[in-house]
């Protein structure tokens, strides 16, 4: 066996011993998904319903054809911005929940560009700049906050967060509010629709912002001074700041930026949902509500890195797609709040590190299979030898 | 504003302090071990439902037990996840409110009516008749409670040991303490204040439950804790503050010249909140292991 044979075996029985103990973090968001699952048929087994139809109805409504899939990316577009607000600031060592207010602030901002007239192109990057600001804006009072009197930033956020929900309803209630249809904002007007992406559904270049701003925020975590700063503030704060990192800066810039990321999502609800393109007041903001708190579970699950968030995000996004059709099918239908249940029981298995450990039985299997794979290695080469 | 106004007003804050004070003596008995749970508020929510169920099938008090037994339960899930298993606190903490939201909502679509569901005033624990109107005993326990949990933390064996967990974890264990034994029987007993909390308001004060229950009051109650330094006195004088401010709330809002649009008045406690709490900041001292796991080495 030459040296280099032996090299690839010994990467190959590695990344197999990682796969099997738990250590690959993509198998255990996997298992996480599996176990969130499991846990919301159990509970619907329990409550009458049958979980095979009713994950069959979602599975078909998530994934089943072009509209399917149109319908889940239209819901997973947000949810891979205010994930990436909650991800950003953990990547600095801190828990930004403060997503589900800015989003609101960032939506209502960007109905504002409709009492002006610009030539389409610029309108729509007016809104998105509009929202980031606004969004940016909204999550700069619990930084400095945390900043000059030390206020844990889940408290302050929280409170941002009912706070924000309430400016949002009465902004959209007396101040927006379309004359004609006292329900709703006005709308945003033709010149800054995003058109939609695949014609009789309602998936809209809004996608994009998403992804690219994604994109943006992968290459400035990975590749940037930038990135490498916020990450050392995170493990190890003094050492970095005796490294010359300014933390307070860095702590200020992951805010910003998810800020500015929770306020996109707002706009791109806003600018790119048919049929009225308007925030609806009456109702409590149904098409805004809880895309923050989801966007944490899929941060989680994404690993906190933005390419995993837009797959985590996929997934997420036909949940709520395929719930939607779940809450129709059947004679007995399961209602789309189960989704959020299975949404709560995966991020509770995402908090345990190292998931497999848990189970020693399935580690133990693990090692028994790889003991087993490393005999027949060693069989194959000596025969070869022999 | 008369007489019977004021009475009413410290009438509804007594009532709306209940919870907050009950979910921060809990708490601050369980970040006095090292354990912080957010997942507070999903408590809060579940308990609240289950407290109303039990209620409705076996009475008041069934209700009220139910309502902490299951407040226990989750705890006991998290304390467990972040002591036995090395979990991540926060982590924990925002998928139980996740899962609460989604729960409750589902629950109270399979009992009907979606969004909002009454206990039937039988079923509600009955509120001791005063010549100045109507409470609930439970008012009673969250005032004792604060002053029995200040001395067990202070004066008792199991206190100190309690406060080691939190302290000083190494020198606990080298000194035969189980420090992840008193951090689960600490978050167990947090959680099931949190479920007795919750039961309050489904089952002895609104007789009501819906999606929104909660609304904060969770982590209202953190912020409880917060400003109190782990003092379970202070922190029921800000629960009290923080009632007096959601009665306030609820008072001007049923005011028939409204002074102020609505969704101003409904921000009042999360400003207060705030508020409180930025300028309490800066003079208390947190137990130096709180939210870390701790490892043997």
């Amino acid at each position: 066996m030459s040296t280099k044979e032996g090299l690839q075996q010994s990467r190959l029985l590695r990344g197999v011993h990682r796969t099997l103990t738990g250590l690959h973090p993509a198998l255990e968001s996997l298992i996480a998904a599996l176990v969130g699952l499991s846990v919301g048929a159990i509970l619907m087994y329990v409550w009458g319903f049958n979980p095979w139809k009713a994950y069959s109805a979602l599975i078909q409504g998530a994934y089943g054809g072009s509209y399917e899939w149109a319908s889940s990316l239209t819901r997973a577009g947000p949810l891979i911005l205010t994930a990436l607000t909650f991800s950003i600031c953990v990547r600095a060592g801190m828990f930004n929940i403060g997503a589900e207010g800015q989003m609101y602030m960032g939506a209502i901002a960007s109905v504002c560009i409709a009492y002006f007239t610009l030539p389409p192109g610029l309108h729509h990057i007016v809104g998105l700049i509009f929202a980031a600001t606004v969004g940016a804006a909204w999550s700069l009072v619990p930084a400095a906050l945390k900043l000059m009197r030390g206020v844990s930033e889940v408290i302050s956020t929280i409170m941002f967060n009912w706070i924000a929900r309430w400016l949002a309803l009465y902004l959209a209630i007396y101040v927006l509010v379309d004359p004609i249809r006292a329900e709703k904002t006005v709308s945003i007007p033709l010149t800054a629709r995003f058109p939609l992406l695949v014609p009789r559904t309602d998936l809209s270049y809004g996608i994009f912002v998403s992804i690219a701003f994604a994109l943006v925020i992968d290459f400035l975590l990975s590749h940037t001074a930038t990135g490498y700063e916020l990450r050392a503030a995170r493990l190890h704060p003094s050492a970095a700041r005796y490294g010359g990192i300014r933390n307070k800066r860095t702590m200020f810039l992951s805010f910003i930026l998810g800020g500015i990321a929770a306020g996109l999502a707002g706009a791109t609800i806003v600018m790119g949902l048919p049929p009225t393109y308007a925030v609806y007041g009456g109702g409590g903001l149904p098409q805004l509500l809880n895309m923050g708190f989801d966007g944490m579970a899929v941060a989680m699950v994404g690993r906190n890195h933005p390419i995993g968030i837009i797959v985590a995000a996929v997934f997420f996004g036909g949940l709520n797609a395929g719930g939607r059709v779940m809450q129709f099918y059947g004679s007995n239908p399961v209602p789309l709040e189960m989704v959020r249940v299975v949404m709560g029981a995966i991020v509770i298995v995402m908090s345990i590190p190292e998931l497999i450990r848990v189970f020693p039985m399935i580690t133990r299997a693990g090692q028994n299979l790889l003991q087993t794979i490393k005999r027949g290695i060693r069989g194959g080469t000596e025969e070869e030898s022999a | 504003m008369n007489f019977s106004d004021i009475i009413s007003l410290l009438r509804i804050s007594l009532h709306a302090m209940v919870p907050l004070a009950l979910t921060a003596i809990g708490e601050i008995v369980g970040e006095t071990a090292g354990l912080f749970n957010i997942g507070l508020e999903g408590i809060l929510l579940i308990s609240a439902f289950a407290g109303a169920l039990g209620a409705e099938a076996a009475g008041p008090y069934v209700g009220l037990l139910i309502g902490m037994g299951v407040g226990g339960a989750i705890s006991l899930l998290f304390a467990v996840i972040n002591t036995y298993w090395k979990g991540t606190q926060m982590v924990t903490g925002i998928g139980i409110n996740l899962f609460a939201m989604g729960f409750v909502a589902f629950g109270l679509i399979q009992l009907g009516a979606p969004g909002f569901h009454i206990v039937p005033r039988a079923d509600q624990l009955a509120k001791i008749r005063t010549p100045i109107g109507l409470y609930s005993p439970i008012i009673l326990l969250a005032l004792i409670l604060p002053f029995v949990i200040h001395w067990f933390i202070r004066r008792t064996r199991a206190g100190l040991m309690l406060k080691a967990a939190g302290e000083m974890p190494e020198a606990a264990d080298v000194a035969g303490i189980n420090i992840n034994r008193i951090r689960v029987l600490a978050a167990v007993f947090g959680g099931m204040m949190a479920g007795l909390a919750g039961a309050h308001m489904s089952v002895a004060w609104l007789g009501l439950v819906t999606k929104g229950l909660a609304a904060g009051r969770g982590f209202i109650a953190l912020a409880c804790v917060v400003f109190s330094g782990l003092n379970p006195l202070l922190a029921l004088l800000a629960a009290f503050i923080f009632g007096f401010f959601q009665a306030l709330a609820e008072w001007v809002k049923t005011l028939p010249s409204k002074p102020i649009p609505g969704e101003f008045v409904s921000m009042l406690p999360y400003i207060v909140t705030l508020l409180v709490v930025s300028g309490a900041i800066g003079r208390v001292r947190f137990p130096k292991f709180l939210g870390t796991p701790y490892k043997r080495e």
